[in-house]
């Protein structure tokens, strides 16, 4: 098919379909097939970019017909592909499991048509190739999460959506100033042209200064410490479907943005920007994460906080800045994703048949669910970092890139992280799954409470579960062509020729006489002052 | 709130002039100031003071439309402009005119922004109405002194 059409059939179908699931507003089911299709149509779209990918390249559309440096374009490099191809996945995973899932009340207040613009947020911000529709891509995504995270309107989600909101509102109003004090220096918003031009702006530091707005305004939306904390506060009240699509999702577009932005834009102070700030960030984040989760007793929450710990892997890979690395990055972000949504998804089976998210109540579900509990098992060690699991190799990569690089501290922080995460993992599997000790209450004489009865509804919430866990083996066993697949995302991602070049043709505009004499006027203004 | 005979009165004659100029504000919106989500906030607006004047129950029921399949049909509208172009072989998004006779041109931008226009409408309404659901005492109510306001 043509490259151009499959790059904006990710965009086209969720919106094309949120349109049709708000005409059958009052038919759930339609828009429960709706839904499914879209959801199918991007991944299909998605992998058949990949394919193109493959054989040409970089594919770049410019929108409208307007070129390069003045209209918007849409840019699939491997790094969007795989994050299309990722997300769609869960998108896929979560149209099945939202049909038992979702009450038809919240159906009926819009759950579908919001699901699809979500995805259309998502997909959009891993296509476009300009920083303000960047912008305009997570604002799209913000509103729908926004929507999402109330819908059902109970006290807690209430609670956990006033901090979500804020926090992300602080996040535009960065990521806004940065984008304009990025157009007040280098007189364009094309990633591309300002991968050019940002390098030859003259007052550096002018540059790092607002490469730091982006990475307060992408922290946020990653939830890197200082500022996740809104993360494990809102993360565990929406049904689990919608937990575990903002799980698996919402902050790997944070970390998308930020891979994109400090691989393209902000390279001028390595020194200071990756191996400082962002290697000081990651470390912490990794810590506080799972020392956080630690601390909690529900299932969800506990999940919330590792979500946290483990951004803080991915941003070490892109802190470290050598090809390894960022292979590791984005092998962890494949991994990841898959495991952290399959995880929320076993918390909503979980709770359907032990009654609760807490740690404290669920007891004993081994017993009449070994199912759910491998399935439990797989996603939990995963993501723990046993071998021969995803997470193992993702980890792997990471600390052998960390070593070749020097970089011994944040390795050991790693690790012992890693630790800890198992540490957690076995927490939720000795308190849900096995038999709780004899406290009084609902278990019976042997500490096993009664066998739920599976309803219809739970066996399909099954099988997206047990899908995930069959994606995350894959990953395991066929963890060479990921592997591939990553390291030709990381060679483009380290030298950004290519993705410049199929943006913008082989004229190399900062060398055009306007943008020269503008630039020399503006970066001589800042002299200035 | 009470039934307001003035404001009444005075509905009925600006809501068809608001509705009126909100859709010159869209069709004036392609050269000069104006456009699909000012004309859209006019229009919304003709229809909230219709429902201050004579209760939301009338004003739903001279919208004949319900607001959210407004909303619908307006975001399908833009999205069917920015495909429109994919049929003549001119990329996703590409503004397409043609003259008809008598000198008329007529493009898919002016079909964007009757999409934004029916969103802006849509989803105006949609909040106006929820408010008095929610309670709020800024409509008048059907019964308050025994009569609906129709038949007034």
């Amino acid at each position: 098919m043509d490259a151009d059409l499959l790059l904006i059939l990710p965009l086209v179908l969720p919106l094309a379909a949120a349109v049709l699931a708000l005409l059958f507003r009052n038919v759930p089911r339609v828009q429960a097939g709706i839904n499914l299709i879209s959801m199918s149509g991007v991944l299909a779209a998605s992998l058949g970019l990949l394919a193109i990918i493959n054989e040409q390249g970089i594919q770049a559309f410019a929108s409208g017909g307007w070129p390069a440096p003045f209209g918007i374009v849409l840019v699939a490099d491997y790094l969007s592909v795989i994050m299309l191809i990722v997300s769609a996945i869960i998108g896929v995973a979560v149209a099945v499991y939202a049909i038992p899932n979702i009450d038809t009340e919240r159906v009926h207040f819009g759950f579908y048509p919001f699901m699809n613009l979500l995805m259309l947020g998502i997909n959009g911000s891993f296509l476009t190739g300009d920083l303000f529709n960047l912008y305009v891509w997570f604002e799209v995504m913000l509103i729908s999460s926004f929507v999402l995270i109330v819908l059902g309107n109970t006290e807690d989600q209430l609670a956990g959506a006033v901090k979500y909101v804020m926090i992300n509102l602080v996040s535009s109003l960065f990521f806004l100033t940065g984008a304009g004090l990025v157009y007040g220096t280098a007189g364009t918003l094309n990633m591309a042209e300002l991968s050019l031009v940002l390098n030859e702006v003259e007052s550096s530091g002018l540059v790092t200064i607002i490469s730091m707005m982006f990475l307060i305004s992408f922290g946020i939306k990653a939830a890197l410490f200082p500022l996740f904390f809104w993360l494990p506060a809102s993360y565990h009240t929406p049904p689990a479907a919608v937990s575990a699509f903002f799980a698996g999702l919402l902050t790997k577009v944070g970390v998308y943005a930020m891979i994109r932005v400090f691989t393209l834009l902000f390279t001028q102070d390595i020194g200071y920007t990756h191996t400082t700030m962002l290697m000081w960030v990651a470390g912490l984040t990794m810590v506080t994460g799972v020392l956080g989760a630690a601390a909690q007793n529900d299932f969800r929450r506990v999940l919330s906080f590792h979500i946290v710990s483990q951004i803080g892997y991915m941003i070490m890979g892109l802190a470290i800045y050598t090809p390894l690395a960022l292979i590791g990055a984005v092998f962890y972000i494949i991994h990841h994703i898959i495991v952290k949504a399959n995880l929320f998804l076993v918390s909503g089976v979980a709770q359907r048949l032990g009654g609760s998210f807490s740690l404290k109540k669920l007891k004993g579900l081994y017993a009449h669910h070994p199912g759910l509990a491998i399935l439990f098992l797989i996603p939990a060690f995963s993501l723990a970092g046993f071998p021969p699991l995803s997470g193992f190799w993702a980890k792997l990569v990471l600390a052998k890139a960390g070593i070749e690089a020097g970089a011994y501290g944040i390795v050991a922080v790693a690790i012992a992280v890693g630790l800890f995460t198992m540490f957690s993992m076995t927490k939720i599997w000795v308190k849900a799954f096995l038999p709780g000790s004899s406290e009084p209450g609902a278990a019976s004489e042997n500490g096993t409470p009664e066998r739920t009865p599976m309803t219809m509804g739970t066996r399909l919430m099954y099988v997206p579960i047990a899908a995930l866990a069959a994606v995350t083996i894959m990953i395991s066993v066929f963890a060479g062509p990921v592997f591939d697949l990553a390291e030709r995302s990381a060679n483009e991602l380290s030298d950004s020729s290519a993705y410049i070049e199929a943006v913008l043709g082989h004229e190399e505009p900062a060398a055009d006489p306007y943008t020269r004499l503008d630039l020399d006027r503006r970066s001589g203004g800042v002299h200035a002052r | 709130m009470r039934l307001s005979l003035i404001l009444r009165t005075a509905a009925r004659l600006l809501v068809p002039l608001m509705i009126l100029f909100s859709v010159f504000l869209m069709l004036r919106g392609h050269n000069e100031a104006g456009g699909g989500f000012i004309g859209g906030l006019v229009g919304a607006s003709a229809f909230a003071l219709y429902a201050m004047a004579y209760g939301t129950k009338d004003a739903r029921r001279a919208l004949y439309a319900d607001p959210r399949t407004l909303m619908a049909s307006g975001v399908g509208i833009a999205l069917v402009s920015a495909l429109i172009p994919l049929f003549s072989g001119a990329p996703f998004f590409k503004g397409l005119w043609t003259t008809l006779p008598g000198g008329l041109k007529l493009g898919t931008p002016i079909l964007f922004d009757i999409g934004v226009y029916l969103l802006v409408v849509g989803m105006t309404l949609v909040v106006i109405y929820e408010l008095d659901d929610d309670g709020l005492s800024l409509f008048p109510r059907e019964n308050r002194r025994g009569t609906t306001p129709s038949s007034s």
